[in-house]
């Protein structure tokens, strides 16, 4: 099952060495990592995106909040957080196909950022599984490059997250 | 921040606030990129430097003090070999919960990451085996550092920090001397409240007809024997140890069933699979020790540890309490109640006579057993003992009988070869007056045999029991009963005299080969209070016996007297 954590790091350097450096330690895989600096700049905040029974994230829990750079860790759950990725997708077009592409862009809420004979490039942003979607609509144009943040998440604020 | 007008340099910071941190003693090598510290070091008058051969030495020798004070150990060490030497050392104190300050030197900060002479990426590579490490960038960051990598190797869960100085940050100037912007997660360095419910945590205690308190290296880190010795004797339950816990309850206390796990007694491990209750407190249910899930399998579990990590990890557990086992101990106590245990007791002393600690003394030779209880019986029982890794180790664990904290110095959780020698020296400055013996192998011995130089340049009265049996004694053991007696690479075609190499550094020595000899040997060996090596042959085929074969679990265990049956 997926997991995302939503984790809160001191701002220097080394901090994302010894967080990756514990997943690859006890050997758990990380499937997304985004990192950014919040309103106070020596806090980072890290999501954490990663597959793995109840058993291995509590392990995961209590391994990062032994590092003394850790502030906070919370296991985000789906439904009381948003979660959300951002992609980059350069594809392939032709005059045949053109306006069937941009009909698809209109209606997924897509940001066009270039429009050239033969590509479109354009900017999408949503949750993990619509990102996945637009990727998959757009696979048959033919893709030239993908560029995928990996996931960010935020609790709701009236929910109790853990 | 709070700042004096006085601008001093980042070195001369460094030894000041070690000097207002209380420590008295370092270990180190100086070198290169060190030397703007050393410099300073040269004038201080509180900080005494113990200069070693090898810079594990150094760590080794900071981890045997702080083990024996239960105060913080440093070692030095200059950039790239200097720092690298330190990582053993490092591994070491962390798997064991050691708390250790290493200061490493590190090239000017112009050339971090051009490969510059004598550079190692030392914080990259110390990242997975310490608590904490930081590279120090600008003299005025010193202080923070410093106050932040002190807190975290003495407070909560111990072990190793590293913090790694440029040589211009050492040579710098700065006039920040204290910060207040700690931003740690106050676990780290605090003693955390006890979390959980006492109450009901004793209650599962008071409703168990056979207890069995299971103590680990946590009760040492806590200062908990008085504690532990409270509880024990309350609730009536017998008390087995780890490897690391062995000293934080006395060895000779009738409740005592000795050490448990690979090498352990019968009778513990035994009373393990009897128990319906196994209170472990600050251990880890190490693979040694726990095998399986069906570790204790007829028992209620209940845990105390200081790291919530350890919960659940490797064995689930019925009750948890989370704090310092101190404290923890402290709060179930008043809800303790006094059970009529006899009939449990009564078992595990008829476990004691029928499955003994057992070897055979009858030949000529010279049983390692048999001189270790020759030791403890002289010292009665009062020395701090250091061992190196392999047999010896087992027998010095299961033959001498530890009453007193910090006075058990092994490496437990990495298994170091090389580690005693070293850890005797550190613990014979923190302890001058005490008797302390370096319990070694001829294979261990050799791995950190130049730190002779450091025992006799400082006069030091270390005592050194070298058990020769011109092999890898655990590793032959392994090799006869698990690999049909092929002994690949185990025994030793060469060794050194062992005399003659220990007399070279003016230290008296002696060796003894037979039966006849012992007394004569123990005697020279603890005469006066001066240094001292014995080299014991002992025959190259005994072997260190209970034992759990790797990947079993208690149910399997080997004794003395199963050996013939083993064989065939």
């Amino acid at each position: 099952m997926k997991h995302t954590l939503s984790i809160l790091v001191n701002n220097h350097p080394g901090v994302m060495s010894h967080v990756s450096g514990l997943f690859t330690r006890r050997g758990y895989n990380i499937d997304s990592i985004a990192v950014g600096v919040t309103d106070d700049p020596e806090v980072s905040s890290m999501t954490i995106v990663l597959n793995g029974d109840d058993f291995v994230v509590g392990q995961v829990k209590n391994q990062l909040l032994k590092l003394p750079d850790v502030l906070r860790v919370q296991d985000m759950a789906y439904a009381s957080s948003v979660q959300r990725e951002l992609v980059l997708v350069s594809f392939s077009i032709t005059e045949k196909n053109r306006s069937e592409a941009l009909t698809i862009c209109n209606g997924f809420d897509v940001k066009i950022l270039e429009m050239t004979e033969d590509s479109l490039l354009i900017e999408f942003s949503g949750n993990s599984r619509q990102v996945t979607n637009i990727i998959t609509v757009l696979k048959p144009f033919g893709i030239r490059e993908i560029s995928r943040t990996g996931q960010i998440a935020i609790a709701y604020r009236n929910q109790n997250v853990v | 921040m709070t700042s004096t007008t006085e601008a001093i340099t980042g070195g001369r910071l460094m030894v000041e606030l070690l000097e207002e941190a209380g420590v008295e003693i370092v270990f180190g090598y100086p070198g290169g990129a060190i030397l703007p510290f050393y410099d300073e070091l040269y004038h201080s008058k509180k900080i005494k430097h113990i200069l070693v051969r090898h810079e594990q030495g150094a760590i080794h020798m900071a981890e045997g003090y702080a083990r024996s004070t239960g105060k913080l150990g440093v070692c030095i060490a200059t950039s790239g070999p200097g720092a690298t030497n330190l990582i053993t050392g490092l591994t070491d104190a962390k798997m064991d919960s050691v708390p250790i300050l290493a200061i490493t030197g590190q090239v000017a900060t112009d050339a971090i990451g051009t490969d510059a002479f004598q550079e190692a990426d030392i914080f990259g590579i110390t990242i997975p085996i310490t608590k904490y490490n930081a590279l120090i960038k600008k003299a005025d960051d010193l202080a923070r550092h410093f106050e932040e990598a002190i807190k975290i190797a003495m407070g909560g869960r111990p072990g190793p920090v590293l913090l790694d100085f440029p040589k211009d940050v050492q040579l710098g100037k700065t006039t920040v001397r204290k910060a207040s912007s700690l931003k740690i997660a106050p676990h780290h360095y605090e003693r955390p409240k006890v979390k959980g419910d006492p109450q009901e945590f004793a209650e599962a205690l008071n409703v168990a007809k056979r207890p069995l308190l299971y103590v680990g290296g946590g009760a040492i880190n806590s200062f908990a024997s008085a504690e532990i010795k409270a509880l024990a004797e309350k609730a009536n339950a017998p008390v087995t140890t780890t490897l690391m816990g062995l000293g934080a309850f006395p060895g000779t206390h009738p409740l005592s069933v000795g050490m448990l796990g690979m090498h352990g007694t019968a009778y513990a491990n035994k009373a393990v699979l009897e128990c319906d209750y196994i209170l472990n407190l600050g251990a880890r249910f190490d693979d040694r020790v726990a095998k399986y899930q069906d570790f204790a399998p007829n028992a209620v579990r209940a845990h105390v540890d200081i790291d919530a990590a350890e919960f659940n990890k490797r064995i689930n557990v019925d009750h948890i309490l989370h704090g310092d086992l101190k404290d923890a101990i402290r709060e179930i106590l008043p809800f303790v109640k006094g059970g009529d245990r006899s009939e449990w007791i009564s078992n595990i002393q008829s476990l004691k006579k029928n499955h003994p600690l057992d070897f055979d003394n009858s030949g000529e030779t010279i049983k390692p057993q048999d001189f270790l209880q020759k030791v403890y019986t002289k010292t009665k029982g009062e020395a701090i003992v250091s061992t190196d890794v392999g047999q010896h180790q087992m027998w010095a664990a299961q033959y001498y009988l530890f009453d007193k904290p910090n006075t058990w110095l092994t490496s437990g959780g990495l298994g170091t070869m090389g580690y005693g020698l070293p850890a005797a020296i550190g613990a014979k400055f923190g302890n001058p007056d005490k008797t302390v013996i370096c319990v070694t192998g001829d294979g261990s011995f050799q791995m950190c045999i130049q730190e002779l130089a450091t025992i006799a340049q400082s006069k030091l009265g270390v005592k050194i029991l070298l058990f020769n049996n011109n092999f890898l004694g655990m590793v032959r053991q392994w090799q006869e009963l698990f690999y049909e007696e092929r002994f690949s690479e185990s025994q030793w075609t060469y060794n050194p005299n062992f005399v003659k190499l220990a007399e070279a550094y003016d230290i008296p020595a002696m060796r003894i080969e037979k039966k006849s000899e012992i007394q004569k040997g123990v005697e020279f060996f603890l005469k006066d209070s001066g240094s001292a090596l014995i080299e014991v042959m002992i025959p190259a085929e005994e072997k260190v016996f209970p034992m759990i074969p790797a990947g079993k679990s208690q149910q399997d265990l080997i004794e003395f007297k199963d050996l013939g049956k083993l064989k065939k």
